[in-house]
């Protein structure tokens, strides 16, 4: 192995064929959100001044600020409500999805990975196909069944669909596949009930998946940009990732303050997430 | 006897929530919407058989969405299984740092597209970053909006977002391959790219599969980002699958989005059903 081979020479063939590489890769999959921090510090002028269309001169990201400038965050927050406001509806759509949905799918997934049943296996089948499926295969289902319920226009329009996806369910089912059976049959022995066995055994022991679901579900959701358009007809419900794509004013402190939520999530989470998708692994 | 019967009660009992969801929102109107496809007219339905497939085969929007669609597909699923692998080995290595970089490649999934977009318009418009470096080294600048190369812009985004998570699935499959292996072979003298050819390729094929079928389905999300990037009639280089569903949604033609949605939904179901017999085939072998 090149890391065990000590001196100078080791190390510079470790800094050329690991370091240098990866350091390019580091670079390039940060800077979008790197330019986004800076730039949300300029204000208006200098963002048309760096941007605008110059006849037979190339447009390069201005990193550092002229003057670091707050008026950006001044007047998304304090001149006018509508962004806050985008931003107060992207938590009422998200926030009740990744709670049911993690609600929902824990019960769920704990009857498909230990309980057995009738048609289990081909029920959970149809589950994973319908995972699968584009959002666009199950929009026109999805639109069938608001109207028919009368939702259509509605939060519960957007917010339905993504409680009952079946993603929740799959993820978690792998992971409760894994804890020993053992444990179930010991508390049954104990006299537990299956409710008991539930929240004393089975969820603790899934505290890294439920986490990597919460972050996953929240970070689609959030995200989300099909749904609303096609499901709601008021513009004024639209969350923030539908407005922040046609808004070119206040675009990138508008940019942090979308994706501070998700972030922190991130920063908080990321050891569950990496466990969580080692988990997906079909099995 | 009356043991299983109680147990596959409880057992109902806990996926009926799920499941009432499911088969209300997405299963029985699924299957209005298949019927769908066989009818035509609006309000005055009539049954035509196999006509919408017929029209739908010769529609040269839609040939043009499936032929995009299966471009953007052989570009960006054999990049981003290479570059996932060749990332979860360096990483692997546990260098110093490895950590901070496992962040930093899984961290763009967290970044919702909208927020970034601007950014990506910038690199790649006509005065752009790419372009700048391009004529740097003197090569002549592309269009990279507006040309063949735009479907590469959207393979280059595919990849920003979703490397992470297949190099995540590799650097698992990795962990999971026995030491003893290596030591052995390195006994007989066997050297880096030997191990690499001769353990861990052959003993990482099924998580490879695994990640070839989860990037299919990834594969299918990259529309948000088309979307974003181009709008809802973007050049016809970018014009996708999912461009045309969404068309034809809001132009009321729903047999024909139906008769798309059928097509997808048997190529799909395939998917999964070969990855459960070889999943299977898998688990037995081991």
């Amino acid at each position: 192995m090149i890391g065990n081979r000590k001196g100078f020479g080791g190390y510079i063939l470790l800094a050329i064929t690991h370091y240098f590489p990866l350091l390019i890769l580091l670079v390039l999959f940060t800077f979008p959100i790197l330019v986004t921090v800076t730039n949300s510090f300029m204000c208006k002028n200098e963002i048309l001044e760096a941007y605008s269309i110059i006849p037979d001169q190339f447009t390069l990201f201005r990193i550092i600020p002229e003057k670091i400038s707050l008026e950006a965050y001044y007047q998304m927050l304090f001149r006018n409500s509508k962004y806050l406001i985008y931003f107060w509806n992207s938590i009422i759509i998200t926030l009740p999805i990744v709670l049911g949905q993690i609600t929902i799918s824990a019960f769920a997934a704990f009857s498909f990975a230990k309980i057995r049943f009738p048609c289990r296996e081909v029920i959970f089948f149809v589950y994973i196909v319908v995972m699968m499926l584009p959002f666009q295969v199950t929009l026109l289902p999805n639109y069938i069944s608001l109207k028919a319920l009368n939702l259509y226009d509605t939060y519960l329009a957007v917010i339905l669909p993504g409680v009952f996806t079946t993603f929740g369910v799959f993820l978690l089912r792998q992971f409760m596949v894994y804890i020993d059976d053992a444990y179930i049959e010991a508390a049954k022995i104990d006299g537990a009930n299956i409710i008991q066995i539930m929240f004393c055994i089975i969820f603790p022991q899934c505290k890294a998946a439920i986490a990597a679901l919460a972050i996953l579900a929240f970070v689609d959701n959030w995200n989300m940009i099909e749904q609303p358009l096609i499901l709601l007809k008021d513009q004024s419900m639209y969350p923030m990732s539908i407005f922040l794509a046609n808004s070119s004013d206040l675009t990138y402190a508008f940019g942090i303050l979308f994706i501070f939520p998700p972030v922190m999530l991130f920063l908080y989470g990321k050891e569950y997430l990496v466990e969580g998708i080692k988990m997906s692994v079909l099995k | 006897m009356k043991r299983k019967t109680k147990e596959s009660i409880v057992g109902f009992i806990l996926i009926a929530p799920s499941l009432l969801g499911f088969t209300v929102l997405y299963l029985v109107p699924f299957i209005i919407s298949l019927a769908y496809s066989f009818t035509s007219g609006i309000g005055n339905l009539k049954f035509v058989g196999f006509d919408n497939f017929k029209s739908l085969f010769t529609s040269g929007a839609y040939i043009l969405a499936i032929n995009n669609t299966i471009r953007f597909n052989f570009l960006a699923i054999p990049l981003i299984i290479i570059i996932a692998f060749l990332l979860a080995l360096l990483l692997n290595r546990k260098l110093f740092g490895s950590r901070l970089l496992q962040s930093a490649f899984i961290f763009p999934l967290c970044i919702p597209v909208a927020a970034i977009v601007t950014i990506w318009q910038i690199t790649f418009r006509e005065d752009g970053v790419v372009n700048y470096l391009l004529d740097k080294f003197s090569i002549s600048p592309v269009e990279w909006m507006d040309s063949n190369w735009s479907v590469m812009v959207l393979v280059i985004f595919y990849l920003w977002k979703n490397v992470g998570y297949n190099m995540i699935l590799f650097q698992a499959g990795l962990a999971s391959i026995s030491e003893e292996y290596y030591e052995a072979a390195r006994l007989d003298g066997a050297s880096s790219l030997y191990c690499l050819k001769k353990i861990t390729i052959p003993l990482i094929a099924p998580t490879a599969f695994f990640v070839f079928i989860i990037s299919i389905i990834n594969s299918f999300k990259v529309f948000r980002e088309a979307y974003l990037l181009a709008g809802a009639y973007p050049n016809k280089n970018l014009y996708l699958l999912q461009h045309f569903m969404n068309n034809n949604f809001y132009n009321l033609n729903y047999q024909r989005l139906s008769s798309a949605a059928l097509v997808l939904f048997i190529i799909i179901y395939l998917l999964v059903f070969i990855i459960f017999k070889t999943e299977r085939r898998f688990a037995k072998s081991l």
